[in-house]
């Protein structure tokens, strides 16, 4: 059955709740009949009302309560109605969330999951459509999950639940409306589909069975759409074959997929929508280099957002984000062909 | 032992333990960074006695040696921890300012504590098992937009939690007129929690108080703040203090050990220090004999 990613979401948030007694879900606006502003946690506080608690505007703070309520032994879901507000989080997860299992020396562990949507492309201007996981990926003792579309959305965010670590799970705004697409028979659209072991798999998707091609994509959550259009396209119009690599867990980064597929390629290309300087190409680039400098046969290309604002009007915003002809021109870039 | 020399001598033990850390990083036994509680011990002491370290929860701060030792009596773990040992309560992890023991908590950055220190509350009531927590906060916290955030949540969904504000006065070098505007009580009553000010170093009126405010939050369900105006004698870390010396020698006049000391005949008072000096010796000698962390 055609599920749209939000609504697989919010029935694996019931499923959660059903199962475990020990999770509850802090949030502004969750509370029914508004159900949360991208309606993920619909219904939820219906089935739970002790457990769903909507908060008042103080993320600054519910990071931290949802840090007590981890160390006291509960499993507490954030929900931040946009990535952006994480930054009023930094102090709670730099200094607390990240550190307190470590800093005690293993005396705590802190089971809890932040959900939080990511991404632009829908007009919502500089504060309200950045990707910042970069930003999360520099603090130790955190996990940063990426949901994609392709991902079992319902296992994933499950198995960000039961986790002891605390896990960011990052979720994108156009995703939500989108169809979950689960690979058929091993593939998706056409393209050839393998996941890799371990909760947060990673996805593997290659043009040709044969696998190998061009170059490896490297990419991660929302911008999985856009990339496999790109990879479609590079086929259709170039007669390029590529990989595309859609990370399942950001940090710490899962590189292995990443490096089985470069040791087909030869050359990597990493994709994000978030801005270019410290971002997570940087990381995968340099952690490929030191692992893989034998395979690698060309240069690494990122692809990101310039460094700047992400501009309200629409036609200013495509012009700043990452598109299809971008990830398409720096595959050419790399196969030494000018388009 | 009467309860009189018990906080005596649990005051006195916290006192000596904190001169012989400075006294340790004189001699360049310690590295790091120490804030010692010196002059603030009645209030620890007084609060803390009434908490049943198997249920209740204190969250501290950077200043934490004495909320520490007041409830778990760890002496040996803290010293360790402080001077890097193995034997530290976390492995010299954390050092002086990031404790952790059972229901004890401490954290280094101002005002972080309070939001966590209001989710353990939120899970504590979520519980049931009559559990009070505890934020130790000073004035110089009350500069951080998150301690009013907390305060708000705290009441909003009636957590059991006591946030007690020492108030020394000073935000590291910086005096309270310089940092503070209006009343620190009207604070907490304009979110709609109960609160309670004290101007004492007398352990045995804390103690009084505290009696009642920690019944009040258990049997409520309720916050309260709880301000106690203080004075640290020691530097806000070690020989960082500019403040006037005159100022200090009058509030030594007042210093909580005098106080509650005068209470007792000179034979219980220097038999309950001599114990105190012994086992400290004996905590001092072993941490300097402990493994390196």
């Amino acid at each position: 059955m055609e599920q749209r990613c939000a609504q697989v979401l919010n029935e694996a948030l019931l499923e959660i709740f059903e199962r475990r007694d020990d999770v509850y879900l802090l949030g502004e606006d969750v509370l029914d009949p508004y159900g949360g502003a991208f309606k993920v946690t619909q219904g939820l506080s219906t089935r739970f009302p002790d457990r769903v608690l909507t908060t008042p505007i103080s993320e600054a703070s519910l990071f931290g309560v949802a840090a007590g309520m981890a160390l006291r032994g509960y499993r507490p879901i954030l929900e931040i109605m946009f990535g952006d507000f994480v930054a009023l989080g930094f102090d709670q997860i730099v200094n607390g969330i990240g550190k307190f299992r470590e800093m005690f020396d293993d005396q705590v562990t802190l089971p809890l999951v932040v959900r939080t949507p990511m991404g632009g492309r829908r007009g919502y201007g500089p504060t309200h459509s950045q990707s910042l996981e970069k930003l999360l990926l520099g603090v130790p003792g955190i996990t940063v999950v990426a949901a994609s579309e392709c991902h079992d959305l319902r296992a994933l965010l499950s198995e960000a639940v039961d986790d002891d670590e605390p896990v960011f799970f990052v979720e994108n705004k156009l995703m939500y409306g989108r169809t979950q697409r689960r690979p058929e028979n091993g593939y998706v659209d056409g393209l050839r589909c393998v996941e890799s072991d371990g909760r947060y798999p990673s996805l593997t998707f290659s043009g040709s069975d044969a696998g190998g091609g061009s170059a490896t994509l490297a990419t991660y959550g929302g911008m999985l759409p856009i990339v496999l259009e790109a990879a479609t396209r590079l086929i259709l119009e170039h007669e390029l074959f590529t990989e595309v690599v859609v990370l399942g867990r950001l940090h710490p980064l899962e590189l292995e997929p990443v490096l089985e597929s470069v040791a087909r390629t030869g050359a990597l290309v990493t994709v994000e929508e978030g801005t270019r300087t410290g971002g997570v190409g940087a990381e995968i680039a340099a952690r490929v280099q030191e692992a893989a400098w034998d395979d690698l046969h060309r240069p690494i290309e990122r692809v990101a957002a310039r460094d700047g604002i992400i501009p309200a009007a629409r036609t200013l915003e495509d012009a700043m984000l990452p598109g299809v002809d971008d990830v398409v021109a720096a595959v050419m870039a790399v196969e030494g062909v000018r388009g | 032992m009467t309860a009189t020399e018990q906080l005596y001598e649990r005051m006195y033990f916290i006192r000596r333990f904190e001169e012989t850390l400075l006294d340790l990083f004189s001699a360049g036994k310690l590295v790091g960074t120490t804030h010692t509680y010196i002059g603030q011990e009645a209030n620890a002491t007084g609060i803390i006695a009434h908490l049943d370290p198997d249920r209740d929860v204190v969250f501290s701060n950077h200043r934490c040696h004495g909320h520490y030792l007041a409830f778990t009596d760890d002496a040996y773990g803290l010293l360790c921890e402080v001077m890097g040992r193995a034997d530290g309560v976390c492995g010299g992890k954390g050092g002086s300012q990031h404790l952790c023991n059972g229901n004890f908590y401490s954290n280094g950055v101002l005002g972080s504590i309070v939001p966590v220190a209001t989710g353990i509350a939120l899970a504590e009531r979520e519980r049931g098992a009559g559990a009070v927590t505890i934020a130790f906060l000073g004035d110089g916290t009350l500069g951080q937009g998150v301690v009013y955030e907390s305060l708000n949540l705290a009441s909003l969904w009636s957590l059991p939690i006591l946030f007690v504000l020492e108030n020394n006065f000073y935000a590291q070098s910086t005096p309270s007129a310089l940092q503070i505007a209006g009343d620190i009580t009207a604070r907490a009553e304009a979110f709609g929690i109960e609160t309670a000010h004290l101007d004492t170093t007398d352990v045995a009126v804390v103690e009084r108080e505290a009696a009642q405010v920690v019944q009040r939050v258990r049997d409520t369900g309720r916050p309260f703040f709880l301000v106690i105006d203080t004075y640290r004698f020691s530097p806000h870390s070690k020989g960082d203090d500019i403040r006037d010396p005159a100022e200090i020698e009058e509030r030594r006049e007042l210093d909580p050990l005098l106080v509650a000391g005068a209470r007792l005949d000179e034979a219980t008072r220097g038999s309950l220090e001599r114990a105190c000096e012994e086992r400290l010796a004996e905590v001092v000698d072993r941490a300097l004999a402990a493994e390196a962390a």
